[in-house]
């Protein structure tokens, strides 16, 4: 093999550089530059960033999932979230009385987005959101995030996260058919008459 | 690699006065370690390094660990006669295990591809004989994780080339990394505070706290 | 080549990686005792500068109080701590699974592989086993993860030796293309706190497989291409070659793992020695370098991320179906037997390895990191001794740190 001339690995490295520039000029995948904020690079439908609370229906206060069962509080690993519980149970959407958290308070300038609190969660209601553009100016007041801000219907849920949101929702609902059939079995036996012994066999 | 066992048997032949003890491990993992005494620590490091079948040449991890002052329980089966009948009976007894700061070295072999052996160091007390020998003069790569011993527990190693802090600022008191270590009153206020932070809270902003 | 290999007692699945170096390259010139006078100053023509923690070129908060006799260096001291966290005791005071995220943050650009040696360890010390699909998985993403920081630390090293940034900011651009695929997998670009004990989170989306193979097969080209940019490069060979040379018994000596430690010609990779995970079934060989200088180092990171590519393919290949995590492995509640482990993986930067003494209860009693980076700038100055100043940026550069790892 001759021996290579002085120079001879610039002049290669200057002929990549120069394929990578003008090659940006005419090839698409050369050109990699998203020029941020006119144009956005659309989020995949796992990315996540800070939870939010989900809630059906269309009243954000008796639609709340959460039953202030504290599991999310306790497993954050920074402790950012803030619960206290209800003392009185409250009708929910679909009438039922449950504990609801008074105040629920996340602390986004803690929260670490490890999503620990979305996997423990027994009843699907704290999810990870995917607004990114949250800077202000004032660290405490806007960093803390309430109830209010919080809870974002269960529409904004299948929006952004579509395949996870229809996970959730065939699975709840599975869940309801089944309590809506035990409730049906175990309301026909006591109309079915006060005896309880079984109908002789026909001979 | 040998067992435990052998290799035991083979530093206290070689070691003349080592006193070797094995700490067992009882979890899955189990993989059980060997206590050595201070006094012939470097004697067996330099055998485990240059013994032709261990070649031990990797000091992989020195970790310091804070065992505090326990109270250990034991329940023991003593003979008691009772209403004149001699039964056997279990009495607990209690009694104090000093706390100590220990030192474990897990040691592999890059040149025979074996390994782990894993040593350990105990110091005397916790308080003014916290010392235990270097094992930098054998295996350099422990000379920083050695400093870092120093620096968060507070073990003092005999004949480490460069004992001082590594990880805390020059000047700093105290050894973090120790079970009974007090952070210093330093509260910044922060909107969700729970449990012993929620203490402080309270102590700093009386009026305030999480609404 | 074989017989090459055999004579340097190389067996067939390490394979050697330099360029020659010119003659004498690599002794340092000299060295110099500093002596100090009566009132603490230097004396003589010695000077005693920091290159402080604010710094280009010092790959995060990282101080280096250097003693220098005209341009080269006499004396040179590392001093960090600037990143401190105290990650050890946080851990202590959080269960198992909290620490996961933590460990996201411990090397940052290699949280997948922080992850899996927190839960190897975890798995070891409980006695949890995952799945086959689940390892799969983790080999993908682990040796994703080896791509894209051997790409970002040559691109790195480059842009300390002053090439202002042209080779990073194209490894960046290929970098990006697999931080798309740990997003749409984890949801996360780079803390993706994504492996648990026994298996992994979730599985792959529909469609991962196809991106992954699609960025792989693009990878080589890519290759192929920065190496035209930089292999044969004059200016960066004359840089490299001969500084910083590391002895292979005083790296053995010091602890040193990763490349670097293969760089100067010690065949030890975790991947092979331990076979944790399912290592055994790819075929992939070990490059070794001859000098041990960064030279080296840069080689041998650019032929392992060819090796990486080839495990790569073949996992993608063979991956099968099935569940992701044991059935035995429980989210909450999690308290392991009392006892101790240690599980070590091959981290892109060196042997990265976790000791767990756990009590009975839901948090660990000791939580140990064993980071590379830490351990390998133990031997920093001994590479540094009469070399000048800008070799002291690229010496430290070819050292792979990550200031998350050293403070911890």
């Amino acid at each position: 093999m001759t021996s290579p001339m002085l120079g001879e690995g610039i002049l290669k490295g200057l002929a990549e550089t120069a394929r990578n520039f003008l090659g940006s000029y005419v090839k698409e995948d050369r050109l990699v530059t998203v020029q941020y904020p006119e144009e956005r690079l659309p989020q995949t439908e796992a990315a996540r960033n800070f939870p939010f609370l989900v809630y059906d229906a269309d009243n954000w206060q008796k639609g709340l999932r959460c039953v202030a069962c504290l599991i999310c509080e306790k497993e954050c690993p920074p402790q950012c979230i803030y619960i206290v519980k209800d003392t009185v149970r409250k009708p929910d959407h679909t009438g039922k009385l449950q504990f609801q958290p008074k105040v629920f308070d996340i602390d986004i300038s803690v929260c670490m987005s490890c999503q620990i609190c979305v996997e423990v969660c027994p009843f699907d209601a704290i999810k990870m959101d995917v607004e990114y553009e949250l800077s202000t100016s004032d660290r405490f007041g806007s960093l803390l995030l309430r109830k209010e801000q919080l809870a974002k219907s269960n529409d904004y849920y299948r929006k952004v996260h579509p395949a996870e949101a229809a996970d959730v929702d065939a699975r709840l609902g599975a869940e309801k058919a089944r309590a809506a059939k035990v409730k049906a079995t175990a309301a026909t036996k006591p109309a079915a008459g006060p005896s309880p012994a079984p109908p002789p066999a026909v001979a | 690699m040998e067992t435990l066992e052998q290799i035991k048997g083979r530093v206290e032949a070689a070691v003349p006065g080592a006193s070797l003890q094995i700490v067992p491990n009882d979890s899955p993992a189990g993989e059980p370690s060997l206590l050595v005494d201070n006094g012939h620590a470097l004697a067996v490091a330099r055998f485990l390094r240059d013994d032709p079948s261990l070649r031990l040449d990797y000091a992989s991890n020195v970790t310091g660990i804070d065992w505090l002052d326990a109270v250990v329980q034991e329940k023991r089966k003593v003979k008691q006669v009772i209403e004149g009948v001699e039964r056997e009976i279990e009495q607990t007894v209690e009694h104090k295990k000093a706390g100590c700061l220990e030192v474990v070295y897990h040691l592999y072999s890059m040149e025979l591809k074996h390994g782990p052996l894993i040593l350990r160091l105990r110091t005397a007390n916790r308080s003014d004989n916290a010392r235990v020998p270097s094992l930098t003069p054998v295996w350099r790569g422990a000379e920083f994780q050695e400093r870092e011993a120093y620096d968060l527990y507070g073990i003092t190693f005999e004949g480490h080339p460069d004992l001082r802090r590594i990880l805390m600022w020059d000047g700093f008191q105290d050894f973090p990394m120790r079970k009974d270590y007090v952070e210093p009153d330093d509260y910044e206020y922060e909107p969700t505070p729970h449990d012993d932070v929620l203490e402080k809270a309270r102590q700093h902003f009386p009026g305030e706290g999480p609404a | 080549m074989s017989q090459a290999l055999t004579e340097r007692g190389l067996s067939d699945t390490a394979m050697a990686a330099s360029i020659p170096a010119p003659e004498g390259a690599g002794a340092p010139n000299y060295t110099v005792t500093p002596k100090r006078t009566p009132d603490g100053s230097l004396e003589g023509d010695l000077l005693e500068i920091s290159m402080g923690p604010q710094h280009p070129s010092t790959h995060g908060v990282f101080r280096m109080d250097v003693v220098l006799e005209g341009e080269r260096v006499a004396r040179l001291k590392p001093v960090f701590g600037y990143l401190h966290r105290n990650h050890e005791k946080i851990g202590e005071n959080t269960t198992y699974l909290g620490s996961m995220p933590y460990t996201d943050r411990l090397d940052y650009f290699c949280s997948l592989t922080n992850n899996w040696a927190y839960a190897l360890t975890v798995e070891k010390l409980a006695g949890l086993q995952a799945p086959e699909r689940a390892e799969y998985i983790r080999v993908i993403t682990a040796e994703l993860t080896r791509l894209q920081n051997h790409i970002s630390l040559v691109g790195f090293l480059l842009q300390d030796m002053g090439a202002s940034g042209t080779p990073l900011m194209y490894a960046f651009r290929e970098r990006e293309t697999i931080l798309d695929l740990f997003e749409s997998l984890t949801g996360a670009r780079m803390m993706c706190n994504y492996m648990r004990f026994g298996g992994c989170r979730c599985d792959l989306p529909p469609g991962w497989l196809e991106q992954a193979k699609q960025v792989v097969g693009e990878f080589p080209r890519f290759l192929d291409e920065f190496e035209a940019l930089l292999t044969g490069n004059e200016i960066l060979m004359s840089r490299t070659q001969g500084v910083g040379c590391l002895p292979p018994d005083l790296a053995v000596n010091a602890s040193v793992t990763g490349p670097m430690l293969r760089a100067s010609g010690v065949n030890y990779d975790v991947r092979k020695v331990d076979q944790y995970g399912i290592y055994d079934r790819f075929s992939f060989r070990v490059p070794l370098g001859e000098h041990g200088d960064v030279y080296d180092r840069y080689m041998v990171r650019i032929l392992e991320m060819r090796e990486s590519l080839k495990i790569l393919q073949q996992a993608l290949r063979d991956i099968p179906e099935g569940p992701i995590l044991d059935p035995r492995a429980k989210l909450r509640g999690f308290r392991p037997k009392p006892g101790e482990a240690y599980g070590r993986i091959e981290a892109p930067k060196g042997e990265l390895g976790f000791y767990l003494i756990s009590d009975g209860t839901p948090n660990p009693y000791r939580y140990r990191v064993r980071p590379p980076s830490f351990i390998n700038l133990t031997i920093l100055e001994d590479m540094c001794l009469g070399h000048h100043v800008a070799d002291v940026v690229i010496i430290l550069g070819s050292v792979d740190i990550v200031m998350g790892e050293v403070d911890r």
